[in-house]
């Protein structure tokens, strides 16, 4: 049987495990059932697709009679999609073995068990779909499921404004994805992927198509300025389902548009690339910004998506200009990085949501200022969470540094662009990606510091327990990933090389041959990597060291209370908190991009009542954009409400008017 | 060896963009006095090796005038008047040191596509030092622009003033006659504008060209 | 032979890295008191506080987690594997290819990374102030760094270091503006790096002014010795970088033998030597800045490189 079959019935019985989760979603052992077998079939779908992207075998098709009848629904399982297909069974598989044990604590499971495997199913079935018809249902299907688990939590009032932006985004989303495949499609109208490839069309419907792309997948992704429902969305999901959407989601997202620009559009203009590298860099930085101010954990993860986002989308604009500018092994370097990154994110970005998760099971909180001192009491889940920050912080020998380096080697190649702008933004973008990578070292110090080093903040942190096996075993499982992708980080570059064929013409030169598991982007004298060797030299002169200094000095410890200027007992609200770490980095970036202010209520010395300080942070997009888009509609919705109270005359004319203007349009236009 | 004169003269025309930004970067006047003689410096030792490259010995006597003029006798006056009227402290930057930054490297930017566009078809190296003047010219406008106190707008306006004679000295070939009216007329520029500072000070008790605006007609 | 060689010269410039380290420390100091008219410490004293900490018991605050028992060795590791990557004075490392220049900086960032929760982990409010200012010490200077490192890659068409410092020891570079600008702000980025004066202050012990002495103020004994050892060898490594980049001359090249690779070793001291001094005599010349001044000093040396990397990148198409 075809691999693109097995695939299709994998996310059919997905989608059967919810409606039958609708039907049992309350009784004994439903949570169980429901996510063991989600569990089985995404752990299927990773080893089919993982093993049809290994081989690099053919593409395969299949056309089912669903849908429009006289189309049917075209679904195709290439390299591309045999990687992203490989990713959500990845993410899938950790994210249900997590809700094993997670998925206990969950107070209405009713509103959560059905939409979790149909939410899975719907990812798949955009990633195999090959007709714009297809793609478009199961994309509405995803965001619908996803938003059904947004507001999962109904009674708080901020899910459900979550719910809401988030619903007129995918809506908007959606719309621009429409009419991207419109303008595709052409005047003949042929909605199949494969009549989309062979078309030609010039540079005004390219540019009119990118766009499109951007507004439509970079929505879902969280690129900004259209970032703003994500950081409100992801965390008011449940944390299993907060790991699939950042984790997960957000990748099927630069699926989609890694097919419509990279695949069906077409030779790209060199031009289509500077919008993404510039958008991409600029969204990395405020996104990160962001997660160094944010309070809530899950938030401040969410944050941190969208720089990963900018990032990938960064990468991939590198990868448009190479490939414009015919310099096919530069173009194939960095669509590599792109793709690892995104591979990347998905492994470590699920593990943090996962740790989050852990942390509200075991205190019931998320804000940072209310934890503290977690490493004692949930070892566990403190060193996975320690492997996953530190790889996303991009440090060696981890996974998050390997896809970062080879970002930087293909902006180092990027000298030979012929075109002036891509000259001078280009080092720019490397500079804002730099920034963002030691931004988010700055971040995830504070997340970790505050959240589970120092003592606890609240009686909650200082009483939690670690938490089940399930979600330690999915936790510590992925943290291993993150250290066996960034040693070996060869067999995954080779593993994403048939994609990289079929989208940038080449491929980088093979790696897992060579000798000691070095990495060579271009040529031997040019750079190389060795992460297995940096691991192994750290960790040998590590404990040659402690070896050393325990044999030839001394080992004796003891053990005191820390020096509190005097005061025997120091009150655990007198360490540092999240605020007053962010606060450097506020007053350096913020002020600017953020416009931050601050509000200092000092009483005069008598007064007695407390004194206080007040931080605002505001998003320029809100201010700039959608808030004066809801005042327009808002006004616009005034003058329109006239119209509800006219007499069955005036609403007959409209309608003949209306008429009238589309007949004459026929006859203008013909 | 040819190869490292001319290197030599573009690193001098390179240095010239750095203490341009160094300049951007001060805060206090009397520091800023001092990057503008250091700038006087490194301006006439461009120029003077462009006299020595181009074997052009009037271009000398620029070097000389500049050396002396705006190294020396300008920063020396400057340093009296700011200390006669008692504002070494610092400067109101009318922007962050942040923005003023990312905007100077912004124009440096600019200035060497535009160039580099222009003058696709003249020599590497004189392209460079082209964008470089330009640059140099852009910065010290920047400079007018962002600072409020009219010691450092002087000093905005000799720097870019700099910049044109590191462009005339780049292009080969101007006449010393020019050159001479033109550090003559930043001269009077300057006395001019030393006298009126001290007749903005007798009149409103400060420098702050904002005291200037309450007696604008248009603002009733 | 063509195996046994590169290992020994690596062997041996990880050996003297190491041994050099404290001495380099101990020199900037007896600079600097002489600077100001007093006698200063003995060279070998820096050697002697490292035995005497090593001796010592650890006091341990009560909540310290094993972290905070891991943290002194991963530091110093991470420091002193990239120390054994930069060329001091031998080209033919029989590592160097395991990590390229861009990967050196990783590690050091690595090194702060942990450095810093560290300062987190026992929970007072030096610790947390000291990790808070470094990170955003490190938002500035890492990129400042990496843009260095792009326009010094653009020029030598290489991030591995021994080709960079072949190239620039080679008669191919000219004197270029966008390397003065390198030069200036890989030394600004240095100075932050390595928390000395205006940056921060390495002999303070005054809570408001210190960054990287309140990071590490719940330290003692052996972890401490391990820190103190790793933030000399991270002053070794930036000069040796500067050195091996900037002044690219004596290093012996992969063939050499034994005497070149001594007289080597010599240059090299000679060249830590003139850094030594200068660092002493510059830090005595300056005052320390206030902490939010010093973003502005990390942004000058940002866009300088930022400017030298957009140079190269305009007239690499001349």
């Amino acid at each position: 049987m075809s691999p693109v079959v097995l695939l299709l019935m994998a996310s059919a019985a997905q989608i059967a495990v919810a409606v039958a989760a609708a039907f049992g979603a309350r009784l004994r052992g439903a949570g169980v059932a429901v996510y063991g077998a989600s569990l089985a079939i995404s752990a299927f779908v990773f080893v089919v697709s993982l093993v049809h992207l290994v081989t690099a075998a053919a593409p395969a098709g299949v056309t089912l009679p669903l849908g429009l009848p006289w189309i049917g629904a075209h679904f195709r399982l290439d390299a591309l999609s045999a990687l992203f297909a490989a990713l959500v069974g990845l993410g899938a598989s950790a994210a249900n073995l997590y809700a094993l044990g997670y998925g206990r604590h969950e107070a209405t499971p009713e509103r959560v068990l059905p939409f979790v495997p149909a939410f899975l199913g719907a990812m798949t079935l955009v990633i195999l779909a090959d007709d714009a018809f297809a793609f478009l249902v199961s994309w509405e299907f995803m965001s619908l499921a996803s938003w059904a688990l947004v507001i999962a939590h109904h009674h708080d009032e901020a899910n459900r404004r979550a719910g809401f932006v988030y619903v007129a985004m995918a809506g908007f989303g959606t719309l621009a994805l429409l009419f991207a495949f419109g303008l595709l499609a052409g005047v003949n109208g042929d909605y199949a992927f494969s009549a989309m490839r062979e078309a030609a069309r010039g540079p005004t419907v390219s540019a009119f198509v990118l766009a499109l792309a951007l507004l439509g997948a970079g929505s879902k992704a969280g690129l900004a300025p259209l970032h703003v429902w994500l950081p409100l969305a992801h965390p008011a999901a449940p944390s299993h389902v907060s790991a699939l959407m950042s984790g997960v989601m957000t990748k099927v997202a630069v699926y989609g548009f890694i097919r419509i620009v990279f695949d069906l559009s077409g030779a790209p203009y060199w031009w289509t690339a500077l919008p993404l590298i510039l958008g991409g860099a600029a969204t990395a930085v405020i996104g990160i910004l962001w997660a160094t101010m944010e309070r809530d954990m899950k938030r401040a993860l969410a944050w941190s998506t969208i720089e990963n986002i900018g990032v990938i989308f960064a990468a991939l604009g590198l990868a448009l200009a190479f490939r414009a500018n015919g310099m096919l092994p530069a173009a194939a370097l960095a669509l590599t990085a792109a793709l690892f990154h995104a591979v990347n994110h998905t492994v470590f970005k699920s593990l943090l949501f996962f740790g989050a998760g852990a942390v509200l099971t075991a205190t019931g909180e998320r804000d940072l200022e209310k934890l503290g001192g977690l490493i004692h009491r949930m070892p566990r889940t403190a060193f996975a969470v320690l492997v996953a920050s530190a790889a996303i912080s991009a440090l060696p020998p981890l996974n998050g540094f390997a896809s970062e380096w080879l970002l930087f080697q293909a902006i180092l190649q990027s000298p030979d662009l012929p075109q002036w702008a891509l000259k001078i933004f280009v080092p720019a973008a490397g500079g804002m990606l730099a920034l963002a990578a030691a931004l988010a070292a700055a971040a995830f110090v504070r997340l970790y510091g505050v959240g589970f080093l120092g003592r606890p903040r609240s009686e909650a942190a200082a009483k939690a327990t670690e938490v089940d096996r399930f979600m330690q075993a999915a936790m510590l499982g992925l943290a291993l990933l993150c250290l066996l992708f960034g040693i070996f980080p060869g067999y995954v570059i080779d593993a994403l090389a048939p994609v990289v064929r079929d989208l940038a013409g080449t491929t980088m030169p093979g790696q897992s041959w060579r000798e000691w598991f070095t990495i060579v982007p271009v040529s031997e004298g040019r750079s190389s990597y060795n992460g297995l060797l940096v691991f192994v030299f750290v960790l040998m002169s590590g404990s040659m060291a402690a070896w050393v200094v325990h044999r030839a000095a001394s080992r004796v410890v003891r053990r005191s209370i820390a020096w509190g200027c005097g005061f025997d007992e120091p009150a655990p609200a007198a360490q540092y908190s999240a605020s007053s770490f962010a606060q450097p980095l506020r007053r350096v970036f913020g002020t600017l991009l953020l416009a931050a202010t601050e509000k200092v209520d000092m009483p005069q010395p008598g007064d007695m009542r407390p004194a206080g300080h007040a931080v605002t942070l505001t998003d320029h997009a809100w201010t700039a954009i959608y808030g004066r888009i809801a005042g327009a509609i808002d006004a616009i919705a005034g003058r329109l409400n006239r119209l509800q109270f006219l007499t069955i005359r005036q609403y007959l004319s409209f309608v003949f008017m209306l008429l009238i203007l589309l007949l004459l349009a026929l006859v203008l236009w013909t | 060896m040819e190869r490292l004169v001319l290197d030599i003269a573009h690193i001098l025309a390179g240095g010239l963009v750095l203490v341009s930004i160094a300049m951007l970067y001060q805060d206090r006047l009397t520091s800023m006095i001092n990057v503008f003689a250091a700038h006087a410096i490194v301006l006439s030792m461009a120029v003077a090796w462009q006299a020595w490259l181009q074997d052009a010995p009037h271009l000398y006597w620029t070097a000389l005038i500049a050396i002396v003029f705006k190294a020396i006798v300008i920063p020396v006056g400057l340093h009296r008047i700011v200390r006669r009227l008692g504002i070494h402290r610092d400067i109101e930057a009318a922007l962050s040191t942040g923005l003023t930054m990312m905007a100077a490297m912004g124009l440096v930017a600019l200035s060497m596509a535009l160039m580099l566009d222009v003058a696709a078809e003249a020599d590497p190296l004189a392209r460079e030092d082209l964008a470089f003047a330009l640059a140099i010219v852009l910065i010290g406008l920047l400079v007018m622009v962002t600072r409020r106190n009219a010691v450092s707008q002087v000093i905005g306006f000799m720097s870019l003033e700099n910049g044109l004679i590191l462009a005339a000295t780049a292009a080969k070939g101007m006449p010393l006659v020019v050159e001479i009216s033109v550090a003559f007329s930043v001269l009077v520029a300057f006395i001019v504008i030393g006298v009126f500072l001290f007749r903005i000070r007798e009149r409103f008790d400060s420098v702050d060209i904002s005291a200037l605006d309450d007696y604008r007609g248009e603002r009733q | 032979m063509d195996l046994i060689a590169p290992l020994m010269v690596q062997g041996l410039q990880m050996a003297l890295v190491l041994a050099l380290a404290p001495a380099l420390t101990g020199l900037t100091r007896i600079v600097k008191a002489r600077l100001v008219g007093r006698r200063g410490p003995p060279l070998l004293q820096p050697y002697r506080d490292l035995i005497r900490l090593a001796r010592k018991d650890v006091v341990l605050a009560d909540n310290a987690s094993w972290l905070f028992r891991v943290i002194p060795y991963m530091v110093f590791a991470a420091t002193w594997v990239a120390a054994a990557l930069v060329p001091t004075f031998a080209k033919g490392l029989h590592f160097s290819w395991s990590a390229d220049l861009i990967a050196i900086v990783a590690l050091l960032g690595s090194a702060r990374f942990f450095q810093a929760l560290a300062g987190m982990d026992v929970g007072t409010a030096f610790g947390g102030i000291g990790s808070s200012r470094e990170m955003m010490f490190a938002a500035l200077a890492e990129p400042a760094m990496l843009l260095m490192v792009f326009s010094l890659a653009l020029s030598a068409g290489s991030t591995q270091l021994s080709t960079v410092a072949e190239f620039m020891g080679g008669s191919a570079v000219g004197l270029r503006v966008s390397i003065a600008m390198g030069l200036i702000a890989l030394v600004i980025v240095a100075l932050a790096e390595n928390a000395r004066v205006p940056v921060d202050n390495p002999a303070t012990h005054l809570e408001l002014t210190m960054v990287h002495e309140a990071m590490v103020l719940e330290y003692s004994g052996r972890h401490l010795a391990m820190i103190e050892l790793a933030a000399s060898l991270k002053l070794v490594l930036y000069m040796s970088l500067i050195a091996c980049i900037f002044l690219p001359w004596g290093i012996a090249g992969e063939g050499d033998g034994v005497i070149a690779h001594g007289a080597a070793i010599m240059l090299y001291l000679a060249k830590l030597v003139v850094g030594g001094a200068a660092l002493g005599f510059f830090e005595t010349s300056i005052a320390k800045m206030r902490v939010f001044r010093v973003p502005d000093f990390l942004g000058v040396a940002l866009m300088l490189s930022l400017l030298g990397t957009l140079l190269l990148f305009v007239s690499r198409s001349l």
